[in-house]
């Protein structure tokens, strides 16, 4: 799960991590009397949505006055931002985040992320801050420091030295620095983050250092020892995809107009390949598990049909431990209780199959049954069309 | 001969006593797996599906001989126990349990690693996997049984439901698996695919080797660098997520492109730069596989 923001500060400040006082987050619909401007300013606007690239699309202001501050923050609120990082779409800015601002000396990258291969955290760091950090990985790959670090040791003083040295930390801020960087080894590892990312990490004019932005993606798998983080809400899931969770199902939504069930996460993302080659394109991933009885089923039609997108619905099961035939069974009871008014495709394989199919074929229901993946794929795109 | 599991396989099961536990234990036996035992700790003494409970894995293996262990246990325990099993001495252990918090698996894999260092020999497949069957022989997971046969093609994946459909297409085809591992899809796992093709190039019944792939991390382009290296048996790949949107997790929690890295081309690019045979189209793989195999003498004739 990622974290807005503001939300990623909030966890720093519990590690400690030195940030720009704020004056407060406002939401849609609420009033920006609640910011405390007190200060002599200025003042930092920035929309809290999960995107690179807020600056170039407006979610980033800088405010002279309070009097700006509140009209920029009430601009703000409601506005349609597109980011190269949206992929063309528009996010909705429903929270603002009010900091004071800082004037910016320098500006370093750090983050620390998880190393696949090497199976540690892995501190990745640039002198160069500000931009993003995938360039730089293109054109200049020497300018970027990458520091493995032991999960249960954490980041090493000698590590933490060599990284401030590393990044020409002045030495006024170097004890600081380290502090700060075993901190956010800390945080990433303790709070079983699978990113952690300042950027731009600054010195002020007077020296002083700032993590000015931050960016803290979850691992979902490790929310049941983190209930504070479980209860917040999934920014980046869509309304359909937070009901598909709460009830078990791994939904997610796409562009297309063919509505996929699939029994396990792998085969679905080969369903949509499968889609895309026949000449259409999947309105969703679905995985409905494992185990897909006639319950299941039924709710991951109800949840495909809530897209209206959809014009056709290919399910392509492969019946392992749960047979074919159980799996006919539950897509006939399932069109009983719902109506699918749009043409359903099924392909079904494995344990009992021909039982399976004499079922779907004896059902009444008007369904196009398919051999392979293949020939399931083609009639599903030739029936949306 | 196979890999990782045969016939004189010992297998203890973890989590033994539950739902999951029980009915895939079952199944295993049922298709001829030997399962010696079980671990659910508080119920040791008790004997489930006709064979003895234990408390702990040590008192477990140290009684039936068991060297390898099964674990069906819930994501907050799994990492201890497969620690457990590796401490009670198995060579080979295979972790079904899906939605272990990433860094618990990172801890796991620092102290197997220690463990192999000094002179122990463990192997972890998994977790977040179907487990490993060599058809015919013994079974450890959660596949159907019934659509393997014995064979000469080796499968590797990162994926349940898309090995059964290439074992399946193989099946199909007349022919028949020597050993099948899932090595799941979680970020950090235990055996990789370079790991498992090594095993299947020094395996005399594996002729051919499977392989199936997706997108997020670098396994794939990894496999590619071992293949062009050290392969001399053809290689089938099939790497799924072409069409997934970046920056989402397809299901698996390691299934997700990150930047730049991780994608569906750099893939398929290494992999065919490595000389494998990659099918874009996922209905074609037991096809491919059938006609690679064929020319078999002939190319064996023209290597040497």
């Amino acid at each position: 799960m990622k974290l807005l923001e503001y939300e990623g500060k909030d966890v720093f400040a519990r590690y400690g991590i030195p940030l720009q006082k704020r004056a407060g987050i406002v939401k849609l619909g609420e009033n920006t009397e609640s910011l405390k401007l007190d200060g002599p300013g200025p003042w930092v606007v920035k929309a809290q949505v999960l995107a690179g690239g807020r600056g170039k699309a407006g979610g980033v202001k800088l405010a002279k006055t309070p009097a700006e501050a509140r009209e920029l923050t009430g601009k703000m609120l409601g506005m349609q931002m597109v980011t190269h990082q949206t992929q063309g779409k528009a996010l909705t800015v429903e929270e603002v985040l009010v900091d004071e601002a800082c004037d910016i000396a320098r500006e370093i990258y750090i983050s620390v992320v998880l190393d696949r291969k090497g199976c540690c955290p892995t501190i990745i760091a640039s002198a160069e801050g500000g931009m993003s950090i995938e360039e730089l990985a293109q054109s200049h790959p020497e300018k970027i420091i990458k520091l493995p670090v032991d999960v249960e040791a954490g980041l090493l003083d000698f590590q933490a030295r060599q990284l401030a040295f590393d990044l020409k930390m002045p030495q006024k801020n170097f004890r600081e620095f380290t502090a700060f960087a075993r901190q956010l080894v800390r945080l990433f590892i303790e709070e079983d983050a699978s990113l952690v990312e300042v950027n731009p990490l600054v010195i002020t004019g007077v020296g002083r250092l700032i993590a000015l932005d931050s960016k803290i993606v979850t691992d979902d798998n490790a929310l049941f020892r983190h209930k504070d983080l479980a209860a917040k809400p999934d920014h980046e899931a869509s309304e359909i995809e937070k009901e598909a969770k709460e009830i078990g199902i791994n939904y997610i939504g796409l562009d297309g107009d063919i509505g996929c069930m699939v029994n396990g996460a792998g085969l679905a993302m080969a369903t949509l390949d499968t889609v895309k080659m026949a000449g259409g394109d999947a309105a969703n991933f679905l995985d409905v598990g494992g185990g897909a009885n006639v319950d299941q089923i039924t709710r991951a039609f109800q949840i495909i049909l809530k897209d209206p997108k959809v014009k056709a619905v290919l399910v392509n099961i492969f019946g392992g431990i749960m047979k074919c035939d159980n799996i006919a069974a539950g897509v006939v009871e399932a069109s009983k209780k719902i109506k699918i008014g749009i043409p359903l495709i099924v392909r079904l394989e494995g344990t009992n199959v021909k039982e399976g199919r004499e079922i779907l074929a004896k059902s009444g229901l008007k369904l196009q049954q398919a051999d392979s993946l293949w020939e399931a794929a083609k009639k599903a795109v030739a029936a949306a069309k | 001969m196979s890999i990782l599991l045969n016939k004189k396989t010992k297998l203890i099961v973890h989590g033994f006593t539950g739902a999951q536990g029980t009915f895939h234990s079952q199944q295993c036996m049922e298709y001829g797996s030997k399962i010696v035992g079980g671990v659910t700790p508080g119920k040791g003494g008790m004997e489930h599906l006709g064979v003895p409970v234990f408390n702990t894995a040590q008192e477990a293996v140290k009684t039936t001989g068991a060297n390898a262990a099964l674990i069906f246990v819930p994501p907050p325990y799994a990492a201890d126990s497969i620690l457990e099993a590796a401490d009670a001495g198995v060579k080979v252990i295979i972790c079904i349990t899906e939605g272990i918090p990433v860094m618990d698996m990172v801890r796991v894999k620092k102290r197997l690693g220690a463990m192999n260092s000094a002179g122990r020999e463990v192997t972890l497949v998994g977790p977040n996997c179907p487990g490993v069957i060599t058809p015919g022989e013994c079974k450890a997971g959660i596949m159907p049984g019934y659509i393997h046969r014995k064979g000469s093609v080796g499968i590797v994946s990162r994926s349940g439901t898309l090995t059964y459909e290439a074992v399946w297409q193989v099946t199909s085809q007349g022919l028949g698996q020597s050993t099948v591992v899932g090595i799941g899809g979680d970020p950090v796992q235990g055996m990789n695919f370079v790991d498992a093709l090594k095993l299947f190039q020094a395996d005399k019944q594996t002729e051919a080797v499977i392989m199936i792939g997706e997108i997020g991390g670098s396994a794939e382009e990894d496999a590619a660098r071992y293949i062009k290296k050290e392969m001399t048996k053809p290689v089938f790949c099939f790497v799924a997520g072409k069409t997934a949107p970046p920056g989402r997790r397809m299901g698996h929690a390691g299934a997700i492109v990150e930047g730049n890295s991780g994608t569906h081309a750099s893939k398929v690019e290494a992999l065919k730069k490595a000389g494998a045979t990659v099918v874009d189209n996922l209905s074609e793989i037991g096809l491919a596989v059938a006609a690679g195999l064929k020319p078999k003498a002939k190319t064996k004739a023209a290597r040497k």
